[in-house]
């Protein structure tokens, strides 16, 4: 017998002045063989609430669009089945981020202020010419660079860290991911000192609180503590020592 | 009313248009580019597979070269694509592959020594030399002579988005997301920006650009079942339609992937087959091998996907509560080929079907059904990326028709295309922009802006109507039985017709929802008649093209007719009218590199063959000959065969390993 799931779903638009507080809007729905929280919240908007607002692009845990909390966890809810949940399900928006209605959170702005903030592009002096041979690159220093690049920029280690949640300007595992994915890329010049003056603060590498939050919640299971824990062996010998 | 002036306006923030606005930055202009979604989340990052260049790297690669890939991609689009365009294209791509590499793209390194490759269900050793240790590597993909596709594992379009996405951020390009160019400011053929409503607020306002690019993307939304992201939905596409002035390019060339994961339409990237894996049917049995014994699993996509249906249409495939569907078998490339270089098909597999493809035997194997995947067609452009009726206007990517893909795409091709057509459109573009100033009344920009505003509150101010969710999914039935893999002339007629009543009705809808903020009904509500004209477009021009090209097959007329049809199909839309207008642009024989020919799928007969064809073919064959017998080398026999323009840093010969 299929179940009948109880979706509670945060409801709240900053746009709208009239709306002053935030409410839960519960939906019942028939539970389908392979149901995701996608095929959930899509049905629930075409057939019941057509104003209810949520993300989904790619909708096959690629993207990173449709991070939210369901019951109590960031998570992708595009590839949550529903079968491995309870009867009741619970969506909130991310935390942290700036709500934009409903299920919606503005990651964009956060995520570019942070590629910007860490200067999340090839530092080189090199000039290229490419219409000639690339540079070799040592197989297993590509694949490493490689493990670190597959971020999604979902927001879940940022929901799920418990730094950030107190510290505002906290630069968050994904940031700290994306030093430690350009100190090993062999195409940047940047050293040490140079990834001290973007993250060597305690809204940086030395802000992390070591909770495990990020790796815990990492939908792409980046090793975000070890990497952290790296860079941060790595920059303490900067200055001071 | 808000104005905001750029530069250079790009609409789309994917992989063709961040690249488009980097070479527009570089060149000094200030540039904006608009965005559904945070651009790191278009599209191009599902691109899983890779990207093809000629690098010639690998053992398997040799010998491989612009003219091979050249070959390859006419062959691929069935003789429909623009030669000069495709000629560009071969030439630039391994720049890109270069350029990126130097951005940081962690692209698969080739290592020393013995390697076991899958090849025809047998383990293989492939042994690479100490000097190619540390290039890029490539792997094998359908339609093509050499391995050539380059790739991160299997999130290739994922590392070039990001890298592309921080070279823009790098370069101050002004990236604004959540915003949606609705309408197209233009006025004496000339276009000048984009009215721009912002998805969080609501607001509408004017950018006003000295170009405008666009590169949104593809329209497989408009299928019921289809490979794509929610948000291509081609409104990109639409917006110049709807300006009457541009015209759509080749709509009825629709692709159709062989393996995405079945019912869900997610991808399975075609590198599970180019790595090795096989297409399998309900007892077990590899079938392509009966059907195409040269290319087998690895034939075109196009004849993959047609032959998957007939295989099932015999009884072959296996019988499920959501339809019939065949199997895709990588388990036989071992577990720890899996775990390296198909991560995401692996994941993608547990997590929407609950099996590990690795697991050996039937139980690793996954489900899969040919779905919509690739949109052909798209705003025409000229080689330069700009609209041949709508100056000012560009377009790059799968949004444009400038039509290196013809009537089928190989796989590989299109990643490759974003940032190539990324950086010679751009560059063209960019030129434009630097030529040309605005000169354009803020009055005629008002009346625009003012227009769509109107159009917004009557949306949300009518209190009975249509759904518009109830039209658009119709629309999406009809597009899936009428419009699919095989076509016919009954079927498209009534596709046609209810579509052409749904248009009507889509005039006629009313929104449960008033905001005008934040409200995704709203944007249902204006999105869906613009759809449905794209879906006319794609509908009608497969109804009035009787032939079989490429991706487009018609049962009742089973032939490519080169006699008849070796022209692209040109739609537009006149204002107030409930269906395109349809005319035609002939490819001229006489001017081709690689004269129409057996494309080397099926029956050899089943062709009606052009006479200019065999009259090329002589002349081709008179030249080749004589500038051989002079000595000349092979950069200056295609140039005698068929110049091509190309900017200077672009056009110069890539060394190669060997050279």
């Amino acid at each position: 017998m299929a179940r009948e799931l109880t979706i509670r779903v945060l409801r709240y638009n900053p746009q709208d002045k009239n709306e002053l507080r935030a409410y839960f809007q519960e939906y019942k729905i028939k539970e389908a063989d392979s149901m995701t929280i996608y095929l959930a919240l899509t049905q629930i908007r075409e057939t019941m609430d057509a104003g209810l607002s949520f993300d989904f692009v790619c909708r096959a845990g690629i993207c990173g669009s449709c991070a939210m909390m369901i019951n109590g966890r960031p998570r992708l809810a595009c590839r949550t089945l529903t079968k491995d949940l309870p009867q009741e399900i619970v969506l909130l928006p991310l935390p942290t981020f700036k709500l934009i209605k409903d299920l919606s959170v503005n990651t964009g702005e956060w995520m570019d202020a942070m590629s910007k903030r860490v200067e999340s592009w090839i530092h080189s002096s090199k000039e290229i010419d490419i219409s000639n041979i690339e540079e070799p690159i040592e197989p297993e220093v590509a694949d490493a660079v490689f493990e670190l690049d597959r971020c999604i920029e979902c927001g879940c280690c940022v929901a799920g860290c418990g730094t950030k949640l107190i510290k505002e300007d906290f630069v968050g595992a994904v940031g700290l991911n994306r030093i430690a994915r350009f100190e090993c890329d062999p195409h940047d010049e940047r050293d040490a000192e140079d990834y001290y003056e973007l993250v060597g603060d305690d809204n940086g590498i030395f802000g992390c609180m070591t909770l495990l939050g990020c790796e815990d919640t990492c939908p792409k299971h980046l090793p975000l503590q070890n990497k952290i824990a790296y860079m941060r062996r790595k920059l303490a010998t900067v200055k001071g020592s | 009313m808000k104005i905001k002036y750029c530069d250079a306006l790009v609409i789309g923030g994917g992989l063709a248009g961040l690249r488009s606005a980097v070479a527009a930055a570089k060149k000094g202009l200030s540039t904006t580019v608009l965005s559904l979604v945070p651009v790191k989340r278009s599209h191009s990052a599902a691109a899983q597979g890779g990207m093809q260049a000629s690098l010639g790297n690998a053992k398997m690669s040799e010998g491989d070269n612009e003219d091979v890939h050249f070959a390859d991609t006419v062959k691929g689009s069935d003789w429909g694509c623009d030669q000069e365009v495709a000629r560009m294209f071969v030439t630039t791509a391994p720049k890109a592959i270069r350029e990126l590499a130097s951005w940081g793209v962690p692209w698969t390194r080739i290592k020393k020594g013995n390697h076991e490759a899958v090849i025809n269900t047998k383990r293989t050793t492939i042994f690479e030399e100490d000097n190619k240790h540390g290039l890029i590597n490539s792997r094998d993909f359908g339609g093509t002579k050499k391995w050539r596709t380059c790739y991160t594992s299997d999130a290739t379009g994922h590392t070039m988005l990001f890298a592309v996405a921080n070279e823009s951020l790098k370069l101050n390009v002004n990236i604004e997301d959540r915003k949606e160019a609705i309408a197209l400011i233009h006025e004496n053929n000339r276009c000048y920006g984009a009215v721009v409503r912002d998805l969080i607020t609501g607001e509408i306002a004017a950018y006003v650009a000295k170009g405008t690019l666009i590169a949104t993307g593809g329209y497989g939304r408009i299928f019921e079942i289809t490979t794509n992201a929610v948000i291509c939905e081609g409104i990109g596409t639409a917006i110049a339609l709807e300006t009457g002035v541009a015209k759509l390019g080749n709509m009825e060339a629709v692709q159709f992937h062989p393996t995405p994961l079945f019912p869900s339409g997610i991808l399975l990237t075609e590198g599970c087959r180019g790595d090795g894996g096989v297409l399998r049917d309900k007892d077990g049995h590899r079938f392509m091998p009966d059907y195409e014994p040269e290319k087998k699993d690895l034939a075109s996509r196009d004849v993959v996907s047609r032959r998957m249906v007939e295989h099932m249409r015999k009884g072959k495939g296996v019988e499920s509560p959501y339809g019939t569907h065949l199997w895709l078998d990588i388990s036989i490339l071992g577990r720890e080929h899996i775990e390296k270089n198909l991560r995401d098909v692996q994941e993608i597999c547990e997590y929407f079907a609950g099996i590990d493809p690795a697991d050996e035997g039937r139980k690793g194997w996954a489900p899969v059904h040919p779905m919509q995947h690739y949109s052909m067609g798209g705003i025409r452009t000229k080689p330069t990326g700009e609209s041949q009726t709508l100056n000012g206007l560009f377009s790059a990517g799968e949004a444009a028709c400038w039509d290196m893909h013809g009537f089928n795409r190989l796989g590989g091709n299109s990643v490759s295309e974003t940032v190539v057509a990324g950086m010679i459109v751009g560059n063209y573009f960019a030129d434009y922009c630097i030529a040309n100033q605005v000169d354009i009344k803020t009055e005629v920009i008002e009346k625009f802006v003012f227009e769509k505003e109107a159009y917004m509150k009557e949306l949300v101010s009518k209190d009975s109507g249509e759904d518009v969710f109830r039209i658009k999914n119709r629309m999406k039935k009809i597009m899936q039985e009428h419009v699919g893999i095989f076509r016919d002339g009954n079927g498209l007629l009534s596709a046609v017709t209810e579509l052409e009543q749904l248009y009507i009705k889509s005039q006629n809808v009313a929104v449960k929802n008033k905001q005008l903020s934040a409200n995704p009904e709203l944007e249902e509500a204006y999105r869906v008649p613009m759809m449905l004209k794209v879906a006319l477009c794609v509908a009608k021009g497969a109804l009035d093209r009787t032939e079989s090209r490429g991706a487009h097959t018609r049962e009742d007329y089973p032939k490519r007719d080169d006699e008849n049809w070796l022209k692209r199909t040109l739609t537009s839309w006149k204002d107030g009218n409930t269906m395109p207008t349809v005319e035609y642009e002939p490819l001229d024989i006489m001017k081709m590199e690689i004269p129409p020919g057996f494309r080397g799928y099926g029956a050899k007969g089943n062709l009606i063959e052009n006479p200019l064809s065999a009259k090329r073919q002589l002349e081709v064959d008179h030249i080749k000959e004589e500038m051989e017998s002079k000595e000349k080398d092979r950069y200056e026999i295609q140039d005698a065969l068929m110049p091509f323009e190309l900017q200077e840093e672009y056009k110069k010969r890539n060394v190669r390993l060997g050279d």
